[in-house]
């Protein structure tokens, strides 16, 4: 249809909007996020609504997509991207109105191990999803992740290796957790290319998350009892 | 004609090398050293690690200058040793082949910058360009008989290393990692890849895989390989450099669980499949490769193996299909156009 780009984002209903931010986030269209979350706000939407119904949402349908092998890094980045521009407008929003948050993750890649890529893109996702994230970066010590978690209230720890030669070092820091008697005041979640559930199981890990798509879900899941215990 | 390619068209099929971390973590290197340091620092190391291949009869190996790129070395503040090192590796590797005493090929190991490419990247195609061509230059001048790209995910990358070569006037040859469901982190297709070669100028001497997930993952890229350059009328050697297994985690440490015997395995179906350089990449150890050879050395070609015949000799594959086919998964319907 030669009409098709010519969607017009104001004149759609509430819900075709939504459904069409789904769209625009899955292809990545920055404007056209930025321009529909202008237009729910002025349609007197709650800042948390936009964020959770048409935002968190459309990232979710990205996220299966590219656990299931459909969508890859350069498209994730591109819908990354879009979600971070409709963020920017609604993070002070969100601030003023103080909506709920979904939780707070300390992530970065293991001592030795200078791979990011796939650390950098479960930051994007989870951020996408609602987190609040702390990113420590590459090559960090028991101490770095120790003193992070703790000084922001984190919920959860995450780390991620590349190499089959760094990954016994996330053993290091959760019997470091163990020793301490803090272990169980944090979810840890372990990811990276040589990692497998077995890994996670013998390390003593609570989940291993083979992509960033079951990273944010293992992570909701893990926030949503926690709530519960409340 | 190149070394390589008279190497090539009087043996059929050449040996590669196998796992150079691997290796050098059983020396005692520590994680997260950056290898190519060794060359300089324990050359005497990286003798040996070539030792190894010369000594299991691999026909090519590969330099220790994987990292030995500006954007790597700069992790670890060594991005102004960059000719340095991989000059170092290259003359490391002509020393041991030319003691051989016979015709071993250097090929000079260039990996990825580790930096993000195309419309969502910080990398330019000239920065990328600029830096392949400086590791290029070094690892040419010191003796290697061609570069070799390896593990690269992104179209963008493979174009940038192929315009420095060509600017450094050095044959090459490039393979890329299909890692995620049967596809590249960026997530080509090994028909695309045989695709961007179709419209690269200065073409590769060869091209393939390499790492990515075990064993069979890898040959059924191979095949995909086979059956695109059929079918694109490309003429260019295929490469298969696989892992030795998965690994697995074994009382604190890490093993690939591939047997010998398995890898021996693996070569003679990548040669059926259609491969012609064939060699190991991670947990690929001495007695991997000597298994390897002496599979190539007795084993007669036979027919192409079919994809049942993969999963029973090396185990089962990461995915269901590795993105073609009636049953790969496919984008979401739009609204947009």
């Amino acid at each position: 249809m030669a009409d098709e780009d010519e969607i017009i984002l104001a004149e759609l209903s509430d819900d075709d909007l939504v459904a069409q931010m789904h769209d625009d986030l899955y292809d990545g269209l920055k404007e056209e996020i930025e321009e529909a979350v202008h237009i729910l706000l002025e349609r007197k939407w709650q800042p948390y609504d936009i964020l959770t119904k048409a935002l968190v949402e459309g990232m979710r349908i990205v996220g299966i997509d590219f656990r299931d092998g459909i969508l890859f890094v350069p498209e994730v980045l591109l819908a990354a991207n879009a979600m971070k521009a409709g963020m920017f407008i609604l993070k002070p929003l969100l601030v003023e109105s103080g909506a709920p948050r979904m939780g707070k993750m300390v992530i970065g890649t293991v001592k030795g191990d200078i791979h990011d890529i796939g650390k950098n893109l479960v930051a994007m996702m989870m951020e996408g999803a609602g987190f609040e994230i702390i990113d420590l970066g590459i090559n960090n010590s028991v101490d770095d992740y120790l003193n992070a978690v703790e000084k922001e209230k984190a919920d959860i720890l995450g780390m991620s290796a590349l190499l089959t030669t760094t990954m016994p070092y996330m053993k290091v820091v959760i019997d470091t957790m163990q020793e301490k008697g803090i272990r169980d005041d944090y979810v840890v979640l372990v990811g990276g290319a040589p990692l497998n559930e077995e890994f996670a199981k013998a390390i003593g890990a609570n989940s291993y998350c083979r992509d960033a798509a079951v990273a944010v879900e293992t992570a909701k899941d893990y926030m949503s009892k926690r709530h519960n215990q409340l | 004609m190149s070394k390589f390619n008279k190497l090539l068209s009087e043996k059929t099929t050449l040996l590669a090398d196998g796992a150079t971390g691997t290796n050098l973590f059983n020396m005692g290197m520590e994680a997260g050293e950056a290898p190519e340091l060794w060359n300089v620092d324990a050359p005497e190391n990286i003798e040996k690690l070539y030792q190894f291949a010369v000594d299991s009869g691999s026909d090519l190996f590969l330099t220790n200058s994987f990292g030995g790129n500006a954007s790597r070395m700069k992790l670890h503040n060594a991005q102004d040793r960059v000719y340095e090192l991989n000059f170092a590796a290259a003359k490391l590797g002509r020393k041991v082949a030319d003691a051989s005493g016979r015709e071993i090929i250097v090929a000079g190991s260039v990996g990825p910058t580790g930096e993000i490419m195309g419309a969502v990247g910080t990398l330019s195609h000239e920065d990328a360009s600029d830096m392949f061509y400086e590791q290029a230059v070094a690892l040419m001048e010191g003796g290697c008989d061609l570069l070799w790209l390896e593990t690269i995910s992104a179209p963008e990358e493979y174009l940038a290393a192929a315009d420095a070569f060509a600017r450094a006037d050095a044959p090459w040859a490039g393979t890329m990692s299909f890692d995620t469901a049967g596809r590249t982190m960026m997530g080509l297709k090994p028909a695309d890849l045989v695709q961007l070669i179709k419209g690269i100028e200065n073409k590769p001497l060869a091209f393939g895989a390499n790492c990515g997930v075990g064993a069979a993952d890898l040959l059924r890229t191979i095949s995909g390989f086979a059956d695109a350059r059929k079918e694109l009328d490309l003429d260019i050697p295929i490469i298969s450099k696989g892992n030795a297994g998965i690994p697995k985690y074994v009382e604190g440490a890490i093993v690939y669980d591939g047997t010998p015997e398995l890898m021996g395995n693996y070569a003679i179906m990548a040669r059926n499949l259609g491969a012609s350089i064939i060699g190991g990449c991670c947990g690929t150890m001495p007695e991997h490769l000597v298994a390897m050879r002496k599979s190539l050395d007795t084993i007669p070609a036979g027919p192409r193996p079919s994809f049942e015949d993969i999963e029973a000799a090396l185990g089962g594959f990461s995915s269901k299909t590795d993105g073609t086919g009636e049953a790969a998964p496919a984008r979401r319907n739009r609204r947009r156009g």
